[in-house]
């Protein structure tokens, strides 16, 4: 195994540039899967500092309809969980630490330790789980400090700051700040939940904190990376992919990418 | 690990968004427990709005075909809105009000749920949303008809299998964005905790009434009690009275659809292995990869991958026993009960009678069964119409129940 740089390190570097990290997520098999790994490589290429490569489930309650519709295709289509490890591998070849965000009966299905291992071996960074919290995490958190990966836990505008306590010293690489009520989305603006949820996790953390849900073009880019270690874009780069035959889907992914890392790139 | 817990079952697997509402319901629902002023209003609900206790019917005529057992029933099917729902839905419906929430929103599978909270709502001035499968709004289109009535938004889901599954995704979708304002009022014993605790806390009536009226009417303890399971509330509810009883067999009834060997079916303890679904870990139909695979039942109250995780543990640990039946023998059952006692089961409540005449037969005619009759058929009318083949072609073809 290669010397792999964590997300941890990574928004280090993107602070030390004073901006914000671009964290990019694309589900693993949308439209196919030769075409979806192709495009996080194009994430990369384009300025995205982290990819979060999503793993489509039946049941993805997190998801609002643009994530739901991609990956219910790519079941359709025959993806299968362990196709994510042929994704972490470009990633990680492609230069940037590849962290999988999943639904945790996923995890559990594989074997929390045979899956920690296959992430590993693959140059996987870690593991982002939308549906797992600390409190029920006692195994992954054993696998993680065994195997070294990233786990990053979510806190929400509803978080108590008991409950942001307990959830970032539970985290490894960043926390994850969804900035809205909601499931994932674009929205037209991100509002001031998510400042303020930023506010009040750093005051309980020494960890970089990123922004996700909502955010979809270089403008917003800028506004929550002015505030923000890290910029969590999906949907709207799923919706580049949609619809459109793969060359073209990947030559407006790598046009909104663009626009995206430009925003982080300006916003303070 | 979190409260809640049955053994290795249970848990909180939830976006930690949910934590605080969870945490809050938990709360409230622990305080209103010991709250005489809380048990009181639901005690004169109970008596006077859905009309408790219910009664146990004896059904000789049927019980010939159940190896010559005595069977009782407990009459679920007479409460207010036609099942065992409405006793879960009204204490919830007081917690809400309690918690200062204004909007209640549900899923349902065979509606009965969603007619239930409708009703609830609509007697304390909530508003109300309940989300339901494509599916089953097709195969129970008079009970859309009854929300609507009863003032509910009846959203139809069609993502996935777009039944029962797919509405509680769209429901938690629904919850964690209006969690505020929103309780989620949950319809079975499934769910984070403290849904399966609570709401087996809320349908423990059940079986605390009947092991009254039968110990009246029969001067002893039932040999088994017998109830469907979808995700267990009816069941859990008519059980945990029982548990302590050594000498009584708990016996949940599965559905067996098209046979487990096709693959059409909600038999969860006959086919699969534990794993998470809307926030629990409990026995679950998955594949090799751990997505779940759909269920399939003609009762859509039963058509559902996972089940509560009370019952895994009870499985598991010995305490109950699970069997499955199949379509075709839960419609013999259902026809059955018609004909010989001219009362209409919900094709849900034919699944225990099925299940009845099985136990009954291996136990012989000295044994005593207790059956829950969890709904009544009213909704169930068009799909056994049309599988007996009552109905002329036009009104076949027409679709929808009435
Ligand atoms: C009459 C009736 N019985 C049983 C069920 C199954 O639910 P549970 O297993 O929670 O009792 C339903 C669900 O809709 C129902 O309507």
């Amino acid at each position: 195994m290669t010397q792999t740089v964590g997300a941890e390190a990574v928004i280090a570097r993107c602070r030390a540039e004073n901006r914000a990290a671009l964290v990019a997520y694309l589900p693993v098999g949308f439209p196919d899967l030769k075409t979806s790994v192709r495009a996080m490589e194009i994430l990369v290429e384009a300025g995205a500092d982290i990819i979060e490569v999503g793993v489509p489930y039946s049941d993805p309650l997190m998801d609002g309809p643009v994530i739901q519709r991609a990956v219910a295709l790519a079941l359709e289509r025959g993806s299968r969980v362990a196709d994510v490890f042929t994704a972490t591998e470009a990633v990680r070849a492609a230069g940037a630490p590849p962290l999988v965000m999943l639904y945790w009966n996923l995890v559990l299905r594989a074997g929390v330790d045979r899956f920690a291992d296959r992430l590993v071996a693959s140059g996987g960074g870690g593991l982002i789980t939308p549906d797992l919290i600390p409190d029920e995490a006692a195994e992954w958190i054993a696998a993680s400090d065994r195997t070294g990966l990233d786990r990053v836990f979510l806190v929400a505008p509803s978080s108590t700051t008991e409950r942001l306590q307990r959830v970032t010293r539970a985290c490894r690489g960043f926390v994850y700040a969804a900035s809205t009520m909601g499931v994932t989305g674009a929205r037209s603006s991100v509002g001031s939940a998510a400042r303020d949820l930023v506010e009040r996790t750093r005051a309980v953390t020494d960890l970089p904190v990123c922004v996700g849900l909502g955010v979809s073009t270089g403008e917003q880019a800028a506004e929550v990376g002015s505030f923000a270690d890290g910029v969590i874009v999906g949907s709207a780069l799923v919706a580049a992919l949609t619809d459109r035959e793969p060359e073209e889907g990947l030559a407006a992914l790598r046009t909104l990418t663009e626009e995206l890392a430009q925003g982080v790139r300006t916003g303070r | 690990m979190t409260d809640g817990r049955f053994g290795a079952f249970g848990g909180r697997y939830v976006p930690e968004a949910l934590i605080p509402a969870l945490e809050q319901l938990d709360e409230a629902r622990s305080k209103a427990m010991l709250d005489p002023g809380f048990l009181g209003e639901l005690d004169r609900l109970h008596r006077t709005y859905t009309g408790r206790p219910s009664i146990v019917t004896e059904v000789p005529r049927f019980a010939e075909h159940c190896g010559g057992a005595r069977v009782v029933l407990k009459r679920e099917d007479l409460n207010h809105t036609g099942s065992h729902k409405i006793n879960n839905v009204l204490a919830q419906a007081l917690l809400t009000q309690r918690m200062g929430k204004s909007r209640v929103i549900a899923e349902t599978g065979a509606g009965q749920h969603g007619v239930a909270t409708a009703t609830a709502a609509a007697l304390l001035g909530l508003d109300c949303r309940v989300y339901m499968g494509r599916v089953d709004t097709e195969r129970q289109a008079l009970n859309v008809a009854r929300m609507r009535m009863l003032g509910a938004e009846v959203v139809p889901v069609s993502t996935g299998s777009a039944t029962l599954k797919d509405a509680i995704n769209e429901a938690l979708r629904d919850w964690v964005t209006n969690v505020g304002t929103t309780h989620y009022l949950l319809g079975t014993v499934t769910g984070p905790h403290p849904f399966p605790e609570m709401v087996r806390d809320f349908h423990r009536i059940i079986g605390v009434e009947a092991r009254g009226q039968i110990l009246d009417l029969a001067g002893r303890l039932p040999d088994a009690v017998i109830a469907c399971v979808g995700g267990g509330s009816n069941a859990m509810g008519i059980f945990h009275r029982f548990i302590d009883d050594e000498g009584v067999r708990l016996v949940g009834v599965e559905a067996g659809g098209e046979g487990i060997a096709s693959g059409r079916h909600a038999a969860r303890f006959a086919s699969s292995s534990p794993g998470v679904l809307h926030g629990t870990f409990s026995y679950l139909m998955q594949d090799d990869d751990g997505q779940t695979i759909e269920s399939h039942s003609i009762s859509a109250g039963l058509d559902y991958p996972s089940v509560g995780p009370e019952h895994s543990y009870l499985r598991d640990s010995g305490r109950a026993e699970y069997r499955y039946a199949t379509d075709e023998q839960a419609m013999r059952a259902f026809e059955l009960l018609c004909r010989t006692e001219g009362i209409i089961p919900a094709i849900e409540s034919a699944h225990a009678l099925a299940g009845a005449m099985e136990v009954g037969s291996e136990l012989g005619p000295e044994s005593l069964l207790l059956v829950n009759l969890s709904g009544r058929g009213d909704k169930d009318v068009h799909t056994a119409a049309r599988w007996f083949g009552l109905l002329d072609d036009a009104a076949a073809d027409g679709g929808g129940d009435a």
